[in-house]
This record gives C-alpha cells, sequence and structure tokens, in this order.
C-alpha cells in the first residue's frame, strides 16, 4: 500500500513537468496549428541561460531566473516573428519541419557552447534534498514543481478567461479572420502565444535543471509532454493538464508493478491506444461547426 | 454631404482571375449605401478590398475614408480608423460565449462605462440575444449568428458600417427585422454599406443603389429609381414582364449589361 502511495506520489510530482510542457505545446498548437517540436530545446536554452548567468557572471539567483524567463519569451516571439512568419504559403508538414530544424539548430548550438557532459545547475534546492510524510518520500523539488506547475495553470486559466487580451488569444485561436475585423493584430497574437509558450517551457526546464543538466535533458519531457498533449486533444488546456498527471502516474505504476525496464514505453503505448480508441484526444470538447 | 468613403477605379486579382475591374463609388456620409449584384459579380470582392481581406490588392486604384487613403493597409489599421465589418457568412468565434463576442467587439475601445452602456443598446436591438448572453456562440442559430456578428461590429462604433449579405440564410421575417434594425442603426447616426441579393429589401431601405456585374457598375441611382427601373425590375426583383399583344409571354428574356 505505502508503495503504491510513493507511486502516485511520484507519478504526480513527475506529471507536473509533462503537465508543464503539455501546456506549452497546446498553447501554441491552439494558434497556429503546429506541434512546437522546438518546445523542449527552447526550455534547454533558457535553461542553460540561467547557469550561464548563474555560473559565470554570478548573477542573484531571481535575477538570473528572472532574466531567464525574459529571454524565454523574447526567444519564442524572435522565433515566431524571425522564422516561422517567414515561411512563404505554409503548410502544416512544412511548419512542423520549420520546428524540428529550429529544434536540431538549438541543439547544436547548446552542445557547442556548454558541451554535452552533465552540468551541475547551481539550485537553491538539491535534488536530493527531501520531505518525509509518514513512509512517503518525496522530493522538495518535486514539492516546488507541483506548486509552480500550479500556480502557472492557475494564472494561466485566469489570463485566458477573464483578461481582454487573453480572450483575444482565444479569439485569434478560433477564427483568425474574424480576430482581424474586430482589430485584433493577429500577428501580434501569435508572436505572444509563442513567447507565453515558451515562457512555460521555461519554467519546466528550470524546475527538471537541479536533477538532469545536459543538452537532452528535455527531451524525455517534451516527449511526454506532447505525449499529454495527444491524449487530452491538443486543444485543451486543461485536458492536456490531467493528460500529463495520469501519464505520470500511470508510468510509475507500471514501472512499480510491472516492468521498470519498460516504463518510458508506456506513455506512447498510450497515444497510440488514445488515437486508436478515440482520436480526438480524451478531453476535448467536440464542437461541430453549423454551416 | 460629403463623402465619407470614395473608392476610385480599383481593379482586383485573384490571383489571375480578374475580379473587380475597375470600380468605383462613393459612400456618403450618414446615407445607406446598396449594392446589388448576382452571384460571382464580385460584390463581396469589393468589400474583402477595402477590408484589406486579400493580400496586395486592390492592384490599381485608391480608397479614400474620411480623406486619407486606406487601401494596401493592414485590416487592423482599417478597422481601427472606424470601419466596422460583417462578413459574409457570419465568421463568429464558435466558442467564445455572446457576451465575450461584445467585448471582443469594443477591442479597440477602452472606455470600460460607455462599452457597458453599449452592450445594453445592443441588447435593445437584439433582444434574443440578451436570453442567450452565456451561451457559446457556436450552439446559436443561424439567425441569432446573424445578429451576434452585426452587434459586434456595433460594438466598435464604427463611422462605417460595412455588412455583406445580411439576409444570407435567414428566413423572410427574420430577414424584414435585420432590415428594420439596419434602418434604425443608420437613423442612429451610422453610416451603412450594405452588399445584398435581396434587392428588393436593400433598396427599400437605401437611399443610394449600384449594380455590379462582372466586377463593374452597371447602374447606379437613387434606391427609388432603380426600383422603379424596368431592367432593374425584371433582373434583380423578379417582377416577370407582361404578356405582349400578340400573347408571348417574354418573361425569360436574357440581358446583360456587358
Amino acid at each position: 500500500m505505502i508503495d503504491f502511495i510513493q507511486m502516485i506520489v511520484s507519478g504526480i510530482a513527475v506529471g507536473s513537468s509533462y503537465a508543464l510542457m503539455g501546456l506549452a505545446m497546446v498553447i501554441i498548437y491552439k494558434t497556429s496549428q503546429v506541434p512546437n517540436f522546438a518546445q523542449g530545446e527552447m526550455a534547454l536554452i533558457s535553461s542553460f541561460f540561467a547557469m550561464m548567468l548563474l555560473t559565470t557572471f554570478n548573477t542573484p539567483i531571481l535575477l538570473a531566473f528572472f532574466l531567464a524567463f525574459v529571454f524565454a519569451i523574447l526567444l519564442g516571439c524572435f522565433l515566431e516573428f524571425a522564422i516561422l512568419r517567414r515561411a512563404k504559403d505554409p503548410n502544416i508538414l512544412g511548419m512542423i519541419v520549420i520546428t524540428i530544424g529550429i529544434e536540431m539548430v538549438i541543439l547544436g548550438l547548446v552542445s557547442w557552447k556548454f558541451g554535452a557532459d552533465q552540468k551541475i545547475m547551481p539550485f537553491p534546492i538539491g535534488p536530493y534534498d527531501s520531505f518525509i510524510i509518514g513512509n512517503i518520500f518525496i522530493t522538495k523539488l518535486e514539492v516546488l514543481t507541483l506548486v509552480t506547475a500550479l500556480l502557472l495553470m492557475i494564472i494561466l486559466f485566469l489570463f485566458f478567461k477573464y483578461s481582454k487580451l487573453g480572450l483575444a488569444v482565444k479569439a485569434t485561436q478560433q477564427n483568425s479572420v474574424a480576430a482581424q475585423i474586430v482589430g485584433i493584430r493577429t500577428n501580434r497574437i501569435l508572436m505572444m502565444t509563442w513567447g507565453i509558450s515558451s515562457l512555460v517551457g521555461a519554467v519546466a526546464g528550470l524546475l527538471i535543471s537541479p536533477t538532469i543538466m545536459h543538452p537532452y535533458m528535455m527531451w524525455d519531457p517534451m516527449l511526454k509532454g506532447f505525449a499529454a498533449a495527444v491524449m487530452g486533444g491538443m486543444t485543451s488546456l486543461p485536458g492536456a493538464v490531467i493528460a500529463a498527471y495520469m501519464l505520470g502516474i500511470i508510468e510509475h505504476l507500471f514501472g512499480g508493478y510491472i516492468s521498470i525496464e519498460f516504463k518510458s514505453v508506456v506513455a506512447f503505448v498510450i497515444i497510440v491506444l488514445v488515437l486508436c480508441i478515440k482520436p480526438s484526444g480524451l478531453f476535448s470538447r467536440h464542437y461541430i461547426k453549423k454551416v | 454631404m460629403p463623402n465619407l468613403l470614395e473608392v476610385k477605379n480599383i481593379e482586383t486579382y485573384y490571383d489571375l482571375v480578374y475580379a473587380i475591374r475597375g470600380a468605383s463609388f462613393v459612400v456618403e456620409d450618414g446615407s445607406i449605401t446598396t449594392i446589388l449584384g448576382t452571384n460571382g459579380s464580385g460584390k463581396s470582392t469589393i468589400l474583402k478590398t477595402i477590408m484589406g481581406q486579400i493580400e496586395g490588392q486592390p492592384d490599381k486604384g485608391t480608397i479614400e475614408f474620411d480623406g486619407m487613403p486606406i487601401q494596401h493597409q493592414d485590416t487592423d489599421k482599417i478597422v481601427r480608423k472606424g470601419i466596422a465589418y460583417v462578413p459574409e457568412g457570419r465568421e463568429i468565434f464558435d466558442e467564445l460565449t455572446v457576451h465575450e463576442h461584445l467585448l471582443m467587439g469594443a477591442y479597440l475601445r477602452k472606455d470600460t462605462s460607455e462599452i457597458k452602456k453599449d452592450i445594453i443598446q445592443v441588447f435593445k436591438y437584439f433582444p434574443i440575444l440578451k436570453e442567450r448572453t452565456n451561451q457559446w456562440a457556436g450552439t446559436l442559430s443561424g439567425g441569432e449568428q446573424q445578429m451576434l456578428a452585426i452587434g459586434r461590429a456595433l460594438m466598435l462604433r464604427p463611422k462605417l458600417l460595412i455588412l455583406d449579405e445580411p439576409s444570407l440564410g435567414l428566413s423572410p421575417i427574420l430577414v424584414k427585422e435585420i432590415f428594420s434594425i439596419i434602418k434604425e442603426i443608420n437613423s442612429q447616426g451610422t453610416t451603412i454599406l450594405l452588399v445584398e441579393q435581396n434587392a428588393n429589401m436593400a433598396l427599400s431601405i437605401s437611399s443610394t443603389g449600384l449594380i455590379l456585374e462582372n466586377g463593374r457598375f452597371v447602374m447606379k441611382g437613387k434606391s427609388k429609381d432603380l426600383l422603379e427601373d424596368k431592367d432593374v425590375k425584371e433582373f434583380y426583383l423578379g417582377i416577370k414582364s407582361e404578356t405582349s399583344a400578340k400573347g408571348y409571354q417574354r418573361w425569360k428574356r436574357k440581358k446583360a449589361w456587358r
């Protein structure tokens, strides 16, 4: 029983970082219909940027994180503005290939600048500091990840639900022509969603970096986040979050009771199952357009 | 009256298709001007050209609004100048509520209290929308969506309201209702440019009418006169010509302005 609870707790903890990556992908997908495969690497370079500030320039930690977030937003905006917007008559496949290209460029850049070996992120909370409640074991970092993820989700939820800008983002996502004719600068909204999404990804990256910090650190969370996004239907923010937590828990239970070796494959088996059984995703709200 | 909108000799291409072949017209301040034409005559294209919806067009010609050229600008800039546009086929946001639509319609405005007043005003025009305030727009009926699209455009407090076939797909009784509201909106001081297939309705509320065929205007005039015009009657109002003295029915006479 203790094992079971422990697995659930760890699953929820790891699910938080999947949830952040999933959210980041969904935010972009909803506005530009592109699954952004550069998401992980955008987070990667932001994390390394923070590390560089901390180690080489001895920036105070909060300032370094703040600067990393600013960097992430600018990076997202820049990629949209300078690369994706320039695509001539883009189709979706072309856009996906562009994001994969961006991913490789950033990956190469980080490997070249920082080297491919494991780095140590001077994070105030070490990866092994932990709480023990009863017999349940949970690291402080996991708690921090969970709390940050929940906080960020609440902020995003409030932003999309109640702010005028958030509403404009939703409007652009649903009908960009109509958004233009009410005077929304859809290009700018698109750029902004890339910025927000990059920021969400960077938060995930920074929270992962104390445990693993090398150029491939975002691969796993990004793919799992993508898996969660697909499970959630690719267009639903809460769907992606719920799916991410489910994924984290299922993964841990599978690892604990069935096979630890195949633990990380489970996510993709689930994707295949979901796509076979309910291709629109578990949580997408079906809406059939009236003519 | 001064001209609010002045379109001079515009030519528009859709890729290789030469859609508007040199059209000029003016919309007087405070008037209702209506453009009539059959399917494919280029009515909607003219409006899209004005709104900057077709990239790189008009190929030639100028469009002036309030004395300032507006051609080759982004749609949102044109909207900022005070032109609201209700496109053909409504173009609503499926998953925003009615209230959110009206807020989005006022996206460019900052005066919160006035916005609230205008929402009440829109609900006065279209009481049914008030009942649907918190309902997703995608779940509304076609007529309600049309009302919503008009309401959303009004939230901008436009100087010029452009309507593209507001009667499309609506029941006759609803068409009547919408047209009477359009007339009322005009009497409140908004200039209206209306594109229609329903010639009878459109001419009955408008002051000036233009007839478009194959990308050119073939007739302009006071709406009253157009309503009485023999050719207009025949082609657009669907009034049959009478049987001739010899007993031939001549209602199928084919004619085009070319």
